[in-house]
C-alpha cells in the first residue's frame, strides 16, 4: 500500500468528521468525544450531511456493487465538505479510515466507476484517522491534562496497524494524559476476533480469539483502550459474558476526559 | 482431490467449532505456532533489511513464473540430460498412475516417503496401497499421523496438533511400542529404530521437492531430520513429486528463496539439511539411486496463472502465514478440511478445487474457506514473497458472492438501498434506538445466537449521534 502523501497538519483548521455507522448507531459517545477533542485542538468541526457508512461490511463480504452504492453516498457527502473548505476528513475508527483511504479507489474501480475511483483517490489524501491527525498537530494545539487514575492497556486494531500503519500515535497521545497508566499487553497487536461478519459466521473461533487476548490482560487492568469501537464492542461483550470487570473506552473518550476544562462534556 | 476429506462432508463452522472446543488441541497448536513465530522474528531480525529481501523474492518469483513454461522445459531437459526421467502430470490421478506403474515395473513392495504435501494432494498413499505397496512415511511428523490415520495439520509440521503424550499413545497403539516413553528424545529414538529397518527394506523412495532448479536440472529438498537423504539414496529408485510452480531458473534465484524459506518457516538460518539432487547415481559415484524420476504436478496450477489470483503461485510453502494467523492459532489445520491450511490454504484450496470442477457455485463448502479470516493482515505482513493474501481472500469472497443464494443477495441489496439514501439511513438509525428495549429478543432471532452465545448484546444508545448533533448537544 502506498504511504500517505505529503500531509501538513499545521494548516488543518476546518475538519469534516466521518461519524461511521457504528458511531452513529451503537457508540455515539465516540464521535461526540472526537468532535470535542478536535475542537479543543482548535479545529472547526463540521459533520457533513448525507454521509452514511463506508461500505466495508458489504466489501468484506464480496458484494462490490452494494458496497460501492453505499460508499458512493458517503463519498459525495465528504467531497462536498472538502469543496466547502474542509482541510481534512477525520475518521474516529482505524478500520473505516483504512477502507476510505486504501480500499475505496479499488472498490469503485471494480464496480466499474473509474471516475468515482479517481475522486476517492483524491479524497483519500485528505483523510486522517483521528489519532493520526491529533498526534501530528503541534503539541501546543491540543492541551491534555489528567484523568482519574486508571490501569489501562491499548488494543492495536488490525487495519490501522498493518495497513494504515498508524501504530505509535495512539499511545503517544495517551502518554500525554496524566493518570492513564498504559501497561504492556502481550496480546496488544493480536486480532480481537471481530472481523465484521466473521464474528457471526464463525462465532466459536471469534469468541476464542477474544478470549486469547482477555486471558493475558495484565492483573488489575481496568480499561481496554482502542481506536476502533467495533473491536472494543467485541472485547467488551465477551468480557461481560465471562463476568470480567474490565471496561472498554475509545481513545477519543479518554482524550475528552483529559481536556483541561473537560470540553463541556455532558456524559 | 480425494473425497474422504472433511472439506466435503462438513461446514467450516462445524469444523472450527469442534477444534475450538478441544483445549488440548488449542494448547498444542498455540505453543507450536508461538515458538515458530518467535524464532521467525529473531531470524529475520538478524537480516540487514528483511523487507527488501521479501520484496526481491516477490520480484524473483514473479520473474520465474512470467517465463514459467520455458523454465519448466529447461528443467525437464536438464533432468533428462542428467539421466533422469520426467513425467508431466496434468492431474493428481496422472501422477499417481505414473508412480504406481514405476512401482509395479520394479516390483516394489516397500515404499519409503519423505514429507510431501503434493502427494497429500494427490492421495498417493491410497493409490500405492491399491497397487499393493506397503508405504511408510519417514518424516517423524508424517509417520505419526500416518500411524494415527490422520491428515497433516500444518504444511511444515504435520503433527503439530499432537503433544508428546498423544504421540506416545499412537506409538503404543499402532507401532508396537511396548515400553511407554514420553520424552521427545526417547520418542525420536524409537521412531528412528523402527524407520531404519524400513529404509533398508525399501525398493522405492518418494520425496516432494522444495524447488526445482532449471539451469542444472536439480531438485532441492529442505529437511531437518535427514530422512530425505535416506529416502533418496538407499532405495534403487527415487521419484520426486514437484508442484509445477516450485521452480527457479538459476541458482541465484534459488539462493534467495531458500534463504527466506527456512527463516520464515522454522526461524532457522538454513534447515539442518538442504539436499541438492541432480539425476541418478553417476558411473563414478558411490551413492544414489539407479533411477531418478521427476513428476511435475499441475493439478489445476496452470489455470491460476493469468488470473487475479496468480500471485498464489509464488507461495514457497514456508508456513509462516499459518504461524501468525489468529484463526489458525485457535483451530489448527484440520478445521480447514483439506491438505493446505491457514491463510495460504484458505486461498489455494478453493483455487485448486475450482479447477477440478468444484467451484464456489458447485460446492459451497470449498468456497467458504475464504471466510476463515478476519482480514487482520498478519499473513500479508509475514509472507516472505509478499503474497497479498488478504486481497486474494477478498477476491475469493467476491467470487463467492456471484454465486450467493437469493436470500444473501437480497439482504445486501436491501442494505445498500437503505444506506445509500441518507434519509433512510437516518430512519434506520432511529429505529435502532427505538428497538433498544427489544434488544434482548435479538438473541432469540434465527441466527441471533451466533452473537449471543458467548457474548453480551451491546447496549444501544437512547439517541443517535445525528440526533444529538442536530439538537446542539455536541
Amino acid at each position: 500500500m502506498s504511504e500517505a502523501p505529503d500531509r501538513r497538519p499545521d494548516g488543518v483548521e476546518r475538519v469534516a468528521l466521518f461519524v461511521t455507522c457504528v458511531g452513529e448507531l451503537v457508540e455515539p459517545d465516540v464521535p461526540v468525544a472526537a468532535v470535542r477533542v478536535l475542537r479543543a485542538a482548535g479545529c472547526d468541526v463540521d459533520v457533513p450531511e448525507g454521509q452514511t457508512c463506508c461500505g466495508q461490511p458489504a466489501w468484506n463480504s464480496g458484494f462490490t456493487a452494494d458496497a460501492a452504492r453505499v460508499a458512493g453516498t458517503s463519498l459525495d457527502a465528504l467531497e462536498r465538505a472538502v469543496a466547502d473548505g474542509a482541510d481534512a476528513v477525520v475518521v474516529p475508527a482505524g478500520s473505516c479510515a483504512t477502507m476510505i483511504r486504501l480500499y475505496w479507489p479499488q472498490l469503485f474501480s471494480l464496480a466499474g466507476d473509474e471516475a468515482a475511483s479517481a475522486r476517492a483517490r483524491a479524497l483519500g489524501e485528505r483523510v486522517w484517522e483521528l489519532t493520526e491527525l491529533l498526534d501530528a498537530l503541534p503539541d501546543d494545539r491540543l492541551g491534555l491534562g489528567s484523568v482519574a487514575p486508571c490501569a489501562a492497556v491499548y488494543h492495536q486494531s488490525c487495519h490501522m496497524l498493518r495497513e494504515l500503519h498508524v501504530a505509535e500515535q495512539p499511545e503517544a497521545l495517551l502518554a500525554r494524559v496524566d493518570g492513564c497508566d498504559v501497561a504492556e499487553w502481550a496480546a496488544a497487536d493480536q486480532c480481537c476476533g471481530f472481523g465484521g461478519t466473521f464474528s457471526v459466521k464463525l462465532p466459536e473461533a471469534s469468541v476464542a480469539m477474544a478470549d486469547e487476548k482477555l486471558d493475558v490482560l495484565p492483573d488489575g487492568t481496568e480499561v481496554i483502550v482502542g481506536a476502533d469501537a467495533s473491536c472494543l464492542m467485541q472485547l467488551r461483550t465477551r468480557a461481560g459474558a465471562r463476568g470480567m470487570q474490565v471496561r472498554t473506552e475509545h481513545i477519543a473518550q479518554v482524550l475528552e476526559r483529559a481536556l483541561p476544562d473537560d470540553g463541556g462534556a455532558d456524559t | 482431490m480425494t473425497n474422504e476429506w472433511p472439506l466435503r462432508s462438513s461446514t467450516l463452522r462445524e469444523r472450527t467449532a469442534t477444534a475450538v472446543d478441544d483445549p488440548v488441541l488449542r494448547a498444542n497448536v498455540g505453543a507450536a505456532t508461538d515458538r515458530f513465530r518467535t524464532k521467525r522474528t529473531s531470524a529475520l531480525a538478524r537480516l540487514h533489511d528483511p523487507d527488501a529481501l521479501r520484496s526481491a523474492a516477490r520480484g524473483v518469483r514473479g520473474d520465474i513464473l512470467a517465463d514459467w513454461a520455458a523454465t519448466l522445459e529447461l528443467l525437464a531437459d536438464n533432468v533428462q540430460a542428467n539421466g533422469g526421467h520426467v513425467c508431466w502430470a496434468p492431474t493428481g490421478a496422472d501422477a499417481n498412475d505414473y508412480i504406481a506403474s514405476v512401482a509395479r515395473r520394479i516390483g516394489a513392495s516397500t515404499v519409503v516417503k519423505s514429507k510431501s504435501m503434493a502427494t497429500e494432494e494427490t492421495g498417493l498413499n491410497e493409490a500405492l496401497a491399491a497397487a499393493g505397496c506397503d508405504t511408510v512415511e519417514t518424516d517423524l511428523g508424517e509417520w505419526i499421523i500416518q500411524l494415527a490415520e490422520e491428515h497433516p495439520s500444518h504444511i511444515i509440521a504435520p503433527a503439530v496438533h499432537k503433544n508428546r503424550d498423544q504421540v506416545a499413545d499412537t506409538f503404543e497403539a499402532k507401532a508396537g511400542m511396548t515400553e511407554r516413553v514420553t520424552e521427545p528424545t526417547e520418542l525420536v529414538a524409537f521412531a528412528r529404530r523402527e524407520l531404519r529397518r524400513r529404509f533398508l527394506e525399501a525398493d522405492l523412495g518418494i520425496t516432494g521437492a522444495n524447488l526445482g532448479v532449471a539451469e542444472t536440472g536439480s531438485v532441492v529438498l529442505v529437511t531437518n531430520e535427514g530422512n530425505a537423504r535416506m529416502v533418496t539414496s538407499m532405495p534403487r529408485v527415487h521419484i520426486a513429486v514437484m508442484g509445477a510452480e516450485r521452480i527457479a531458473r538459476t541458482w541465484d534465484q534459488a539462493d534467495l528463496v531458500l534463504g527466506l524459506l527456512a527463516k520464515s518457516g522454522t526461524g532457522q538460518a538454513l534447515s539442518s539439511y538442504t539436499t541438492v539432487l541432480s539425476g541418478p547415481r553417476g558411473e563414478d559415484e558411490a551413492d544414489g539411486p539407479d533411477e531418478f524420476h521427476l513428476v511435475i504436478l499441475d493439478n489445476g496450477r496452470s489455470d491460476i496463472a493469468g488470473t487475479e489470483f496468480a500471485e498464489m503461485l509464488n507461495c514457497i510453502r514456508c508456513g509462516s502465514c499459518l504461524n501468525v494467523c489468529p484463526v489458525y492459532h485457535q483451530t489448527g489445520g484440520h478445521a480447514y478440511g483439506w491438505v493446505y491450511s491457514g491463510p495460504m490454504g484458505a486461498v489455494l484450496t478453493p483455487l485448486l478445487a475450482s479447477q477440478t470442477g468444484h467451484g464456489p457455485g458447485e460446492d459451497h463448502h470449498v468456497g467458504e474457506l475464504a471466510n476463515a479470516s478476519t482480514l487482520c493482515g498478519a499473513c500479508m505482513e509475514a509472507c516472505p514473497v509478499e503474497i497479498p493474501l488478504q486481497d486474494l481472500l477478498l477476491g475469493l469472497r467476491r467470487r463467492n458472492a456471484e454465486h450467493a443464494g437469493l436470500a444473501e443477495r437480497s439482504m445486501w441489496r436491501a442494505w445498500a438501498a437503505a444506506w445509500s439514501r441518507p434519509g433512510a439511513y437516518g430512519a434506520s438509525a432511529t429505529v435502532a434506538t427505538k428497538a433498544r428495549r427489544l434488544a434482548p429478543l435479538l438473541g432469540r432471532l434465527p441466527g441471533g445466537s451466533r452473537w449471543t452465545d458467548g457474548r453480551d448484546l451491546p447496549d444501544l444508545p437512547a439517541r443517535t449521534f445525528r440526533q444529538r448533533w442536530d439538537a446542539g448537544d455536541v
